[in-house]
């Protein structure tokens, strides 16, 4: 479990003209579930999609379960969802489901994912008359399809009642306790401590790196939100 | 480029159309409907209709799927649906051929509706082989397909996706000889019409109308078929797995 499923280092990304990310340099451990915290804006999204292979990146190398970040081998192993739920919306959830994972030849993984995220109930209705939450949990269920060794999920649990996230968190750390490495983007603060390993950006920086725990004795504030502020602070 | 990929994506883009009643019942019912309208508008110039009714078949599809296709990869684009397509193991060619497959059936069945409401109750003639209008149309719909993916790339918004219809099929067809035959225009619309695939593709199917097909008909036929093929090259490389 000590083999390092992502190492970036010196990335730098520039998106229409803006300096998005800063030099970053960070690695994430195989089989750990970790929170990627920032205030909208900071460069999250952009970092998940570097990390995925779909970002235009200006200069710096993000190495991915042992390989240069988008390349081929990596389409089948690494499972994306997008923060705004990237599913045919005019498609039902099960037509959603069969095809992406025709696409990834994983049909026999459709009953499994669909019960993952609790859509079976939704199975047969179309994506367009489903809730915001149901719909990025569609989204989820097609990330999860191709059981992959890498999850990278952007804002997977916005929208989601108190329980289910709960319930979704437990299973990121199945999934990490069977070996997936596992990238969340979060701007909920009370999320982070679900996580193993924390990542705070702050204006496309990394501002810290560590374990709940640590963050929050090496700032000696009660609560994460307070440590992010003494973070920012101090630099 | 596989199969399975290139099947199951025809397979998804046919499942969207099937949801959209009224798109089918529009894709089924204009054309005959507006054949119908030219028909009764040309009562008095018969000779006039019957020059354009088996060009205006053929072209139809064109028109159609060229305004579907790009609509629909405009919607792949903002939905963040290519994103996640281009971070799985599907080929750019796959998500290509898909759409072809999916809309050269619909276009076909298109063609033969129109074509049974035209040869059979508006009595229009066709001298050539009336299979061979239904093959020319659904080439006509593949063009239509690869103009709409490769152009889809130069609009942010559906209002402007729209707009590439009249801005750069409508002046082909007009140079292709609809209000006035190609040989009676200017000398520079003519090198005009001469450079552009749209009137091959009207000239193809006017000259199986009117039986005189000779090797001219090969030249139309290769003029589609090579616009199809670079279209979709260039339509390739508008698919990017990376985006800025």
């Amino acid at each position: 479990m000590s083999s390092t499923a992502i190492a970036v280092s010196a990335l730098r990304v520039v998106r229409r003209g803006r300096l998005v990310l800063r030099d970053l340099d960070f690695e994430v451990a195989a089989g750990t579930v970790t929170g990627l915290l920032g205030p909208s804006g900071c460069g999250k999204t952009t970092l998940l999609r570097a990390l995925v292979g779909v970002q235009q990146v200006e200069q710096g190398s993000i190495r991915v379960l042992g390989v240069e970040a988008g390349s081929p081998e990596l389409r089948r192993r690494v499972g994306y969802m997008t923060q705004t739920p990237s599913v045919y919306g005019d498609l039902t959830v099960g037509e959603n489901l069969r095809y992406f994972a025709r696409v990834l030849d994983r049909r026999d993984r459709i009953t499994e994912v669909l019960s993952l995220v609790g859509l079976e109930p939704h199975e047969h209705s179309l994506v367009r008359d489903l809730s915001g939450g149901e719909r990025s949990r569609a989204s989820l269920a097609v990330a999860l399809l191709g059981a992959p060794d890498l999850l990278v999920l952007d804002e997977p649990t916005v929208g989601l009642d108190p329980l289910l996230r709960r319930e979704l968190w437990s299973t990121f750390h199945r999934l990490a306790d069977a070996g997936s490495t596992l990238v969340v983007s979060t701007h909920v603060m009370d999320e982070a401590d679900r996580c193993d390993r924390l990542l705070l950006m702050r204006e496309g920086r990394v501002l810290a790196h560590g374990t709940p725990h640590e963050l929050r004795t090496r700032t000696a504030a009660p609560t994460l939100e307070e440590a992010f502020v003494a973070l920012t602070e101090s630099r | 480029m596989t199969a399975r990929v290139t099947l199951a994506t025809a397979q998804r883009v046919l499942e969207q159309l099937r949801r959209d009643r009224r798109t089918l019942a529009l894709i089924a019912v204009v054309p005959p409907a507006l054949l119908t309208l030219l028909r009764y508008i040309l009562d008095a110039e018969r000779p006039a209709f019957e020059r354009v009714a088996v060009p205006l078949v053929g072209m139809f599809p064109l028109i159609i799927m060229f305004l579907i296709t790009s609509i629909a990869m405009l919607r792949e684009r903002t939905s963040g649906t290519l994103e996640r397509l281009m971070s799985l193991p599907l080929a750019k060619l796959d998500l290509i051929a898909g759409y072809a497959v999916a809309f050269a059936l619909v276009a076909a069945a298109q063609t033969c509706l129109t074509s049974a409401v035209a040869f059979g109750l508006l009595g229009v003639s066709v001298q050539g082989s009336s299979a061979l209008v239904v093959a020319l149309a659904v080439a006509n719909a593949l063009l239509g397909v690869a103009l709409g993916l490769f152009l889809s790339a130069f609009a942010t918004s559906e209002f402007q996706a729209v707009q590439f219809m009249p801005a750069v099929l409508l002046p082909q067809i007009l140079l292709s000889g609809l209000f006035v035959p190609h040989d009676r225009m200017p000398h520079v619309l003519r090198i005009a019409a001469d450079s552009l695939p749209l009137p091959y593709a009207f000239d193809a199917l006017a000259r199986v109308a009117t039986g005189v097909e000779g090797g001219r008909l090969q030249l139309d036929a290769g003029v589609v078929l090579g616009t199809i093929v670079v279209a979709v090259a260039l339509g390739a490389t508008t698919l990017r797995r990376r985006t800025p």
